[in-house]
């Protein structure tokens, strides 16, 4: 089926606030190349459960189409168009089953070498509509802060190796109340713009009831029951024997969160898909703690571009080796402490990476924390890059440098 | 099967030998040859590299899949089947070759591979060739001999790949028996789980296995492909380190062999490269270390190193290169053909 074919009827099993909004924009929908549609697709179908950042995008890129003059959109939307695709994929209801149709467009991209093409095309409609359409500036200063937590120690090992040219090193960490004081500080900038989904608290292990409810809040602890459902529907996949990558890579995407038990959120319906979608489309996600905070961290930034971030590492499993996995002499594999400190590290500068990616990169602020180490990193404007601080700071004097 | 017969591959044998080490997992630069990277190599980078000729810009513009990859590697010409299954490539593989053009016996060529899905790769599906290299997956090994209830116990051990950790291709009916442990490899399934048992990595067991081969049979062209490092896809950056590690002792372990082993010692060459990279940190499309989706100029380049008699040690070349470049490099290197390769010889090893 061709974009012009298109129909209201063809998108009668979309979500209500899905199935509104490609219905209000059908006309302009027929007009689009059928694989970019298909594109757009998988981001409108679940409309009804984005973030209102994400819900933004979407509208704009809507607006940002509508405006074009025709013979300009084409030209844009041109390297789309020519995208060459063999009948096996061609042939896939791109409307209903749009993930499987998508899933054929890589893997014929990669094999026929127009990746790269592709990549090209996607970068350019990007940069243009963003020109045309800018993300808005953030209602307050940005600020991420990484805690590495309790039971993640390594001595000797160079924490922030790739944060420090940034910002501020500081060696000695001051005080035993810097957990209570980040609280406080992040309460308190969700206090004062109360904004939903712009303030977040991400934990490796179980969430501080102390965190209060003005966050949105998940946890590796607090996914327990959704992850053993995933990995209970992967292994009834694959047992099925029709379990190949593709399929159960369609079969993951395809999982509803009213299939799954509900973790903590199961008041807030956004928040339950961006959890399930962690679980469904992470990697690793579901086996170390460290990739469910990393994994966590940089969806929620990408997705919801918050104003406040506050990830929490705990410790993962430890990976037994495997000689010491054929003699069984373990009875459990443990906690991994060393390499837990490697992975929040590398997670912390990724929530650095991610956060500057965001509008108002120029004021956002940022600050690592080893409970454990007693060091910490500061990076914000006005602080001066690759330096030490030649005295002892509190958390919450880091936190009022960084305000 | 695969009709040879185990006994060493002596008569007519070359006079010189090849043995590639591939990374089944991209390695990134920042975590090996870059100067932040470099404390991860120190094999590599106090022992091998100095005797060696390196290429520091291998680019490979195929599919970023492991076994598609690595195929296309052997084949030198970019394959574009589904990475995922176990298949066989579809252009002729470098040991049918080097069996046909040095009309040697199955015996001399072996590869050890870490997953189900490479069981294909010592021999392809093209017309007037077929005659490759036999196959050995260590880990498929392991799994036939432990005990029933195993499969369960030890599933994470045995994780076939970590690209799609959930799916396991079939086997085609190629696979090395564990019968045939004792018969090509003068090793028992007893002495093989005991030695199982003293090490940390299914890489490790490879390297073990590709030592039983050099000492029983001593092939002329043994393919290596190590694939720890990519446990990175777990999104666990300690263990993708510790793979990266581990493989740089790898190397300079199965040098050290190549230097120690009569059959071998002054007349062996060893490529060692990745097969790709993997994702930037700063590409907004990837997932940094974690992944190569990305296609980007990082998950795309990487680095070969050559060493051996008549290689220039020491020499550093910086012009680029494709990872399809290697298959011709080792036919000119042992003296056989290769027709239908699209890369080029390394002129700076010949």
């Amino acid at each position: 089926m061709q974009p012009a074919e298109l129909q209201a009827r063809d998108f009668n099993s979309y979500p209500p606030a899905a199935r509104k909004l490609i219905v209000g924009h059908l006309d302009l929908v027929k007009q689009l190349p059928m694989v970019f549609v298909a594109l757009l697709l998988r981001e409108v179908s679940g409309y009804d459960w984005r973030f209102p950042a994400e819900r933004r995008v979407i509208d704009a890129q809507f607006a940002y189409l509508g405006k074009l003059a025709p013979a300009r959109r084409a030209e844009l939307l041109r390297s789309f168009a020519e995208i060459e695709l063999p009948r096996d994929v061609s042939s896939i209801d791109w409307v209903k089953h749009t993930q499987k149709f998508l899933d054929g467009l890589t893997k014929t991209l990669w094999a026929t070498h127009q990746i790269d093409a592709f990549t090209a095309a996607a970068t350019r409609y990007t940069a243009e509509w963003n020109k045309a359409e800018p993300e808005p500036e953030p209602e307050m200063p940005r600020l991420s802060i990484v805690v590495y937590g309790a039971g993640l120690h390594y001595a000797g090992y160079p924490l922030f190796k790739k944060l420090r040219p940034h910002g501020v090193f500081v060696p000695k960490v001051a005080g035993t109340d810097g957990w209570p004081e980040i609280l406080k500080a992040v309460q308190a900038r969700a206090a004062k713009q109360p904004t939903p989904y712009k303030h977040w608290y991400i934990d490796g292990g179980s969430a501080d009831p102390a965190a209060g409810k003005s966050l949105s809040t998940t946890s590796y602890d607090g996914m327990t029951e959704v992850r053993e459902d995933v990995l209970k529907k992967i292994h009834e996949i694959i047992a099925s024997g029709h379990g190949g990558p593709e399929q159960l890579r369609t079969a993951m995407a395809e999982i509803t969160p009213r299939e799954l038990s509900f973790g903590s959120n199961a008041h807030d319906e956004v928040m339950h898909h961006f959890e399930v979608n962690v679980q469904t489309e992470g990697s690793g996600t579901q086996i170390f703690s460290t990739t469910f905070a990393m994994w966590s961290a940089r969806e929620a930034l990408r997705r919801a571009q918050p104003y406040t971030t506050l990830v929490r590492y705990a410790p993962r499993q430890r990976e037994l080796p495997m000689n010491e996995m054929l003699s069984s002499k373990s009875k459990s594999a443990g906690v991994d402490p060393q390499g837990s400190v490697m992975d929040a590290d590398i997670g912390a500068f990724y929530v650095w990476v991610d956060q500057q990616r965001l509008t108002g990169a120029a004021q956002s602020s940022f600050l690592a924390w080893s409970e454990e180490h007693k060091e910490a990193v500061m990076v914000g404007p006005g602080l001066p890059r690759g330096t030490v601080a030649g005295s002892n700071l509190s958390v919450k004097q880091m936190l009022m440098q960084l305000s | 099967m695969l009709g040879f017969s185990p006994v060493r591959a002596m008569a007519l044998a070359p006079s010189q030998k090849v043995v590639v080490v591939t990374f089944g997992g991209g390695a990134r630069d920042e975590e090996t040859f870059a100067p932040e990277g470099q404390e991860n190599i120190p094999n590599l980078m106090k022992t091998l590299v100095p005797q060696s000729t390196f290429f520091g810009q291998v680019v490979n513009q195929g599919i970023l899949g492991h076994y598609v990859a690595t195929a296309s590697l052997a084949t030198g010409v970019y394959e574009t089947f589904d990475n995922f299954a176990a298949v066989k490539p579809d252009h002729p593989t470098v040991f049918e070759y080097f069996r046909r053009g040095l009309n040697r016996p199955a015996g001399d060529t072996w590869v050890v591979a870490p997953s189900n899905g490479f069981n294909g790769i010592g021999t392809s599906n093209v017309k007037g060739y077929g005659q490759g290299a036999g196959v050995i997956l260590p880990k498929q090994l392991l799994r036939t001999a432990l005990p029933l209830e195993g499969d369960a116990k030890y599933s994470h051990l045995l994780l076939d790949n970590y690209e799609d950790p959930y799916y396991v291709p079939p086997l085609a009916g190629n696979e090395f028996h564990l019968k045939q442990l004792d018969q090509v490899l003068r090793l028992s399934v007893t002495d093989f789980m005991s030695h199982a048992m003293t090490l940390s990595s299914a890489d490790e067991l490879s390297v073990y296995i590709a030592k039983q081969l050099m000492r029983q049979l001593a092939p002329s062209l043994l393919w290596i492909t190590l694939h720890d490092m990519d446990i990175a896809h777990s999104g666990a950056y300690s263990l993708y380190v510790e793979g990266i590690q581990r493989s740089d002792r790898l190397c300079a372990e199965i040098w050290s062999t190549i230097q120690s082993e009569p059959e071998y010692a002054g007349k062996t060459t060893m490529f060692v490269l990745p097969d790709f990279g993997r994702d930037s940190d700063y590409d907004a499309g990837g997932n940094g270390f974690q992944h190569h989706r990305t296609g980007d100029a990082l998950s795309r380049t990487t680095w070969m190193m050559a060493l051996g008699p008549g290689i220039r040690e020491g020499l550093m070349v910086d012009r680029p290169v494709t990872s399809l470049d290697l298959v011709p490099t080792i036919g000119a290197k042992l003296g056989f053909a290769t027709p239908l390769v699209k890369g080029n010889r390394l002129v700076e090893v010949l």
